[in-house]
């Protein structure tokens, strides 16, 4: 069904770990030792040799437990960490184009990069957003720093997105310590869209917020995946938002990839035994 | 120079070593227009914060072959700008003036001189505050990266916020700016005013901040832009119908005073004058008009 020429992520052999390492790592780490912690060096393997590659228009799932590594895969692509090793290539979605690495990138092209091609929304409002700006202020973030300078015009585009993610376009310069958690979820969709990103990361965006909240939060992500076919890596340890979103979901363990394929198959017939528990003790 | 100084200080007080560092990172600030570089910062005999960056960086460059001009909210004779100066004559024996065409180095706080400066004078300006992006990350270490990353939308996003709370943008000094398309570089001190004078300027400017220890520059010819909104422009201090009330001049920048004269009952009065003095003078001899007339 996927064209094998329209990926637009590639990651290969990332890993990320905090601390040097010793010969004994590989052997008393990872899920089989159930710590991402070598007890011998102390050496954390936050993120070790993941690799999976993202389709045009696809949304992939990542679940795991606390401290799976999910995050830290997150933060990797999003490039506000540096891996120890591994490749992130980029593509953009239209023909005949060139993949980039991302890793070795200067911090000047990455800045610029992270800014136009990627979205981010963060499962803590105050991450994403700076709480002593406007609304407005906030969504225009992105917009000026590709050098949109007529004000006029970026109001014209924030009511737009704002109408977009339904929220009331009148609040552009309200502070957004009034809004309810739900709502500064959409305004920092609004940021993520604002310059019509590549790729949509999603780090459990829904965790925190009430139930009917949830639900329509994950209704307007779902319309904008389907409106934009917007190309999503989505970030939950809660099954249920990955079944409704994402159509391939990798599992994550103690750092490590332990599973992965299409999202029916992992949760109808899951292999490994941490699947397993994971899937019966959904509620 | 007296003999007693010659014997206690060095040409130009700081020793050579010192002087040479302070050369060392002027070279890299002109290579990089706009980029904060840090520097040691020596003590001297005035304190930090009085126009210590300044005065180093003219203790570091300055030759006995050079005429200086010392000057402090424009004005040749205020209490730092003849502090400094007399420091600078005792242990260097530089001639002095207080002409802008004369001068080959021009220390000053604040203003750039009206009468157009050529290549071959230096402006070294005395700064209070550097970095522009204090307002929007006070952490040091975020915003250097900021600035090695030229991730400026935060402050781009200040300027968005300014707009929209006061209907234009109300930043009254310390002005942010574009240095040749790279570096945002703060303005402080000078006034808006001037800020347009540093943009391709003939001389080149060279930013001392003592107590905050960074030294940059503006090379000459060298672009300069201030942050501006196509619908929302830059603008600098203008009140309609203003002029010198000395020189009549309505194309200067202009400073109010409380005129009074003492022990008479007249209740005082405010008049504007341009903040150049030596300027200001120029225009009144050019007038007519003799010292002794005052």
């Amino acid at each position: 069904m996927t064209d094998v020429a329209s990926w637009v992520l590639n990651v290969t052999g990332l890993t990320k770990r905090y601390g040097l390492g010793c010969p004994r790592c590989a052997e008393s780490t990872g899920p089989d030792h159930g710590s991402s912690q070598c007890p011998f060096c102390q050496t954390v393997h936050a993120c070790v040799n993941a690799g999976f590659t993202l389709y045009q228009g696809e949304v992939l799932g990542i679940v795991g437990e606390s401290g799976s590594g999910k995050s830290t895969l997150m933060q990797l692509i999003n490039l506000t960490i540096n891996p120890t090793a591994g490749e992130i290539w980029y593509r953009e979605p239209t023909q005949d184009s060139t993949a980039m690495n991302l890793v070795t990138m200067d911090g000047f092209t990455r800045r610029h990069f992270r800014n136009d091609r990627l979205g981010i929304v963060h499962q803590r409002p105050e991450l994403g957003l700076n709480m002593r700006f406007s609304v407005g202020g906030n969504v225009a973030e992105k917009l000026l720093l590709a050098n949109w300078r007529h004000i006029g015009r970026i109001r014209e585009r924030i009511t737009e997105l704002m109408i977009q993610t339904e929220l009331p376009p009148e609040r552009i310069d309200d502070d957004p310590n009034t809004f309810s958690g739900g709502m500064l979820q959409r305004v920092q969709i609004a940021k993520a869209l604002s310059s019509n990103p590549g790729l949509l990361l999603l780090d459990e965006v829904t965790s925190g917020l009430d139930l009917s909240v949830q639900a329509r939060v994950l209704d307007l992500i779902r319309r904008i995946q389907w409106e934009q076919k917007m190309t999503m890596l989505l970030v939950s340890h809660d099954l249920g938002v990955i079944k409704q979103l994402a159509r391939r979901t990798i599992v994550m363990k103690n750092g490590f990839i332990v599973e992965s394929g299409l999202t029916d198959q992992i949760l109808e017939d899951p292999q490994h035994p941490y699947t397993q528990l994971l899937v019966s003790s959904a509620l | 120079m007296t003999e007693q100084h010659t014997n206690i200080y060095n040409f130009g007080f700081i020793d050579e070593d010192s002087k040479r560092e302070v050369r060392r990172q002027l070279l890299k600030a002109v290579a990089l227009p706009g980029h904060q570089v840090p520097f040691a910062s020596r003590d001297l005999p005035i304190g930090r914060g009085w126009g210590t960056g300044g005065l180093q960086i003219t203790m570091a460059i300055i030759a006995a072959s050079d005429t200086l001009k010392v000057i402090d909210q424009g004005d040749d004779e205020s209490v730092n700008a003849v502090n400094l100066r007399r420091l600078l004559t005792r242990t260097t024996g530089v001639s002095t003036t207080v002409d802008t065409q004369a001068a080959t180095i021009i220390q000053t706080r604040h203003r750039i001189p009206e009468e157009q400066m050529r290549e071959d004078q230096i402006l070294v300006l005395q700064v209070p505050m550097v970095d522009p992006l204090r307002w929007v990350e006070p952490n040091l270490e975020r915003a250097t990266v900021m600035h090695g990353e030229a991730d400026y939308g935060r402050m781009w996003v200040y300027m968005y916020e300014s707009v929209i709370k006061a209907g234009d943008i109300r930043i009254a000094t310390q002005y942010p700016v574009i240095v040749a398309g790279r570096y945002m570089m703060d303005t402080t001190p000078i006034p808006r005013w001037d800020v347009l004078r540093l943009h391709n300027a003939d001389h080149l400017s060279l930013f001392g901040a003592g107590r905050e220890k960074r030294v940059y520059a503006v090379p000459p010819y060298t672009t300069v832009e201030p942050l501006e909104f196509e619908d929302f422009r830059f603008k600098t201090e203008y009140a309609e119908g203003q002029r010198c009330h000395r020189c009549g001049a309505t194309n200067t920048f202009l400073t109010g005073h409380f005129v009074k004269s003492p022990g008479t009952d007249e209740p005082g009065h405010w008049v504007t004058s341009c903040s150049d003095a030596s300027y200001c003078d120029k225009q009144m001899v050019a007038q007519g008009w003799t010292e002794a007339q005052e």
